[in-house]
């Protein structure tokens, strides 16, 4: 196969690409440029979209022996990623950057412009598994390396765009990675794992959304009294679950401290109470994408509801509009509109949706043992 | 005294007509040294064999060309007969010759060594008047002196990407007694057009301004005569006409006072300082001497090969489009340039796909940090940033072969459909407008 493997400048996409020659592929490695100011991004080495990334990756592609090029894609970048990010946080809602890019360039415009110029698939050094299953379709599991399963961030990704994906670190551990990459003498064997979000130079986000957005100021009020508490300079500022940085002068009456519960960008109100009110247990979803074929009936299995976060079991019921619907069979805290939900069948990706709405579910109004006969 | 002969043979022991026959190239086998097919000479030439000999030979020798005894003064004497030889291949005077690590140091030291002796002058001269479509080792340091004061102005070319006369001689009368200096390029390193410096030269003289130009990419393409040009700088490197990589020229004339960049040991009069690099000059000279005599048969061969090549590519690609001078004279356009927009194609895929197929060229466009920019020289010549980032610029060179043509020709329309194909899936064009 003719295949395009994406380097970030980090070990795991130089590992994946030395694994993709090594199998025998006809292998190209690019770089994507995301910043249209690379001096704006982080600086130093971080994993990805700097100079120093660009060379680190540069510099692999020549120890494995491949063709190297630069792809611009910072225009893209830019409208599908960080202007998306803003406009989700102006609404209140809490959108996951890394998410948005493998569904919108990396699996995208990368992919469609790789198969266009002539290759078969995208390797990129992502931890998830690929496997065909007996029904001939590619299923995407968890990756063997729990710490570091990157599944959640692909959930996104069509069965189209699994047959032209290869994810050549799924079954690897880091350790054993960063070990390969030494032996194989690529020089970013010891570089630190990039964790925050490449286009937010000094990882504050806050502050980047405040010099993003315009000043919003509203209400800080508590969710029981309907009192307010305080006052805030945009709901961009807050996510829910935030316990920090409220700025409320008095305690709440019980001594208990407040915990950001919902955020609304119409009237720029702030709502807190106690963390017992952040438990919520149904979730509405929309934008459904399914890895494999489109589910007919309500699927028992597990959601994950954020990076790196903890498994929920639930039942999982797709309505006729692409309304999803989530019912935890135990609660989960701090989720924010925005957020994806990435549904699992065991170790398999099912699907994803984004979330429109978590609550709290009325005891009455859904038995989940009635629920779940389909 | 020596004749330019004596240098060849000096250098290498071979004759000069040895090495004339070398350029006999084959025709039937490709020029890049890795079987590739070479169409990138403006960004670096192959060396000349005999330069590879002259700096091997020089290597050899242990020796600083500034010490006294008996080993410095025999580096010396090669390094002053270089600078001979190289005098003599430009009409230039040996003095007049400072070398250099090359043409980012040369044009460099010549427009801020310009800028700050004038300006000490006479307080008066902050102006430096330049062109649009310089290269970026001109435009940089304009940027930079514009930082520390000076008063940058850039001034228009045609579409053709030649200056504008008319603007340049606006500009100096509305206050020739502001303009430090003038600085114009020889001939353009993307799209090969050459610039007007007769006239150029002739604006500045009435008012006793120096003009400074960068010739990295006429000498050995383009007859070039420093004395005759009336220029008062001018920037070669040697990387460009066949000899090694980090060594260049300033040509200045003696009376002109330049401020230096470097401080040392003063080893090039006063201008620049550093440990002179005697192998590299000795590798230096051998290929000016080489380049600049044979200039008119190689500009001969290689504009009837870029002919050919413009020729059968626009019969395979019907809408490929010539940029710069369609008037393609040696007097107007570099012999060795062709610069072809491809429409509908990115020129980064159109690269990648040619080299998957041992094909080398260049965008043409500054790449800093990886970024490919539109040309700035194509967007001063008033293309729109798509047109700029769909082009492809071939330079050919004294190893080009018409094999080298043919593949070309035989590859350009694959290649150029699947680019197309790739332009669509990737929404150039409309993301790129959207951008602007």
């Amino acid at each position: 196969m003719r295949v395009l493997a994406a380097m970030s400048g980090g070990v795991d996409s130089a590992v994946a690409a030395a694994r993709a020659a090594e199998m025998g592929h006809d292998v190209t490695g690019i770089h994507l440029a995301l910043s249209r100011n690379p001096k704006s991004y982080r600086t130093g080495a971080r994993g990805c979209c700097t100079i120093e990334d660009s060379n680190d990756a540069r510099r692999a592609a020549d120890v494995i022996g491949i063709p190297f090029y630069v792809w611009d894609m910072s225009d893209r970048f830019h409208e599908d990623v960080v202007e998306d990010f803003v406009s989700e946080y102006a609404e209140g809602r809490t959108p996951n950057p890394c998410l948005r890019c493998n569904e919108k360039i990396k699996f995208a415009a990368v992919l469609d412009r790789a198969m266009a110029l002539g290759f078969d698939a995208v390797a990129t050094g992502h931890y998830a598994q690929l496997v065909t299953g007996a029904d001939g379709l590619i299923q995407m599991h968890r990756a063997v390396d729990m710490g570091k399963d990157q599944s959640y961030v692909l959930g996104v990704l069509t069965q189209e765009q699994l047959a032209h994906s290869l994810f050549p670190l799924g079954d690897s551990r880091k350790e054993d990675v960063r070990r390969e990459a030494e032996r194989r003498g690529l020089s970013v064997a010891n570089k630190p794992d990039s964790h925050d979000i490449c286009f937010i130079s000094d990882g504050d986000t806050s502050g980047w959304l405040r010099e993003n957005l315009p000043v919003s100021s509203g209400d800080i009020v508590d969710y029981a009294t309907g009192e307010v508490l305080g006052s805030h300079d945009g709901t961009y500022g807050f996510t829910i679950g935030q316990r920090k940085g409220l700025r409320i002068g008095r305690p709440a009456p019980d001594g208990k401290p407040r915990y950001v519960l919902d955020l609304e960008p119409v009237s720029r109100t702030v709502t807190v109470g106690p963390r017992e009110e952040l438990t919520i247990n149904h979730i509405s979803g929309f934008k459904p994408r399914w890895c494999g074929s489109v589910p007919t009936a309500p699927l028992r299995g597990t959601v994950q509801l954020r990076a790196h976060g903890e498994e929920h079991a639930a039942v999982v019921t797709l309505g006729d509009d692409s309304h999803v619907t989530i019912e935890l069979l135990d609660g989960a805290q701090g989720i924010a509109p925005g957020q994806a939900a990435v549904v699992y069948d065991g170790s398999r990706v099912v699907g994803s949706c984004t979330i429109t709405k978590a609550a709290r579910r009325d005891p009455a109004v859904m038995d989940l043992s009635v629920d779940s006969r389909a | 005294m020596r004749t330019d002969c004596d240098l060849a043979e000096s250098g290498s022991g071979r004759t000069l007509v040895d090495a004339m026959n070398d350029f006999s190239t084959a025709d039937g086998a490709h020029s890049g040294d890795r079987g590739t097919v070479y169409l990138d000479h403006a960004a670096s030439t192959p060396m000349y064999p005999e330069a590879v000999a002259a700096v091997a030979a020089q290597m050899t020798h242990a020796g600083n060309p500034s010490s006294l005894h008996a080993s410095g003064r025999a580096a010396r004497r090669v390094v002053e007969e270089s600078r001979e030889t190289i005098a003599s291949c430009l009409n230039a005077r040996p003095g007049e010759v400072v070398f250099t690590s090359g043409g980012t140091e040369s044009n460099n030291l010549a427009v801020k060594g310009l800028f700050w002796a004038r300006r000490v002058d006479d307080a008066r001269r902050t102006r430096i008047l330049s062109t649009a479509i310089e290269h970026h080792a001109v435009l940089d340091p304009l940027h930079w002196l514009a930082d520390q004061g000076a008063e940058v102005e850039l001034l228009p070319v045609n579409r053709c990407g030649r200056l504008e006369v008319d603007a340049l001689r606006e500009s100096v009368e509305r206050d020739p007694g502001s303009v430090a200096l003038i600085s114009v390029m020889w001939a353009n390193n993307e799209v090969g057009t050459v610039q007007p410096i007769g006239e150029v030269v002739e604006i500045a003289r009435e008012h006793g301004i120096p003009v400074h130009t960068d010739a990295v990419q006429a000498v050995g393409q383009l007859p070039v005569d420093f004395a005759a040009c009336g220029v008062d700088s001018l920037t070669l490197t040697a990387h460009k006409l066949g000899g090694p990589h980090g060594v260049g020229a300033l040509v200045v004339r003696r009376e002109l006072e330049l401020t230096p960049l470097l401080h040392g040991g003063g080893q090039e009069r006063d201008i620049r300082s550093g440990t002179i690099d005697a192998p590299a000059i000795a590798g230096f000279a051998a290929a000016v001497l080489l380049s600049v005599k044979r200039q008119p048969d190689h500009a001969a061969r290689v504009a009837g090969l870029r002919d050919d090549l413009l020729r059968r590519v626009s019969e395979r690609v019907p809408d490929a489009v010539l940029n710069g001078d369609r008037n393609c004279a040696v007097t107007n356009r570099l012999p060795a340039n062709a610069h072809i927009q491809f429409p509908g194609c990115e020129g980064d895929s159109l690269l990648m796909l040619l080299d998957a197929r041992g094909i080398e060229c260049s965008t043409g466009s500054a790449c800093s940090a990886g970024v490919p920019q539109a040309s700035h020289v194509l967007l001063a010549m008033g293309a729109d940033d798509v047109s700029a980032r769909s082009a492809l610029r071939f330079s050919l060179g004294h190893t080009s072969s018409q094999a080298d043509v043919d593949a070309l020709v035989e590859a350009i329309a694959p290649v150029v459909e699947r680019a197309r194909a790739a332009g669509i899936a990737s929404g150039f064009g409309a993301v790129a407008k959207r951008a602007g």
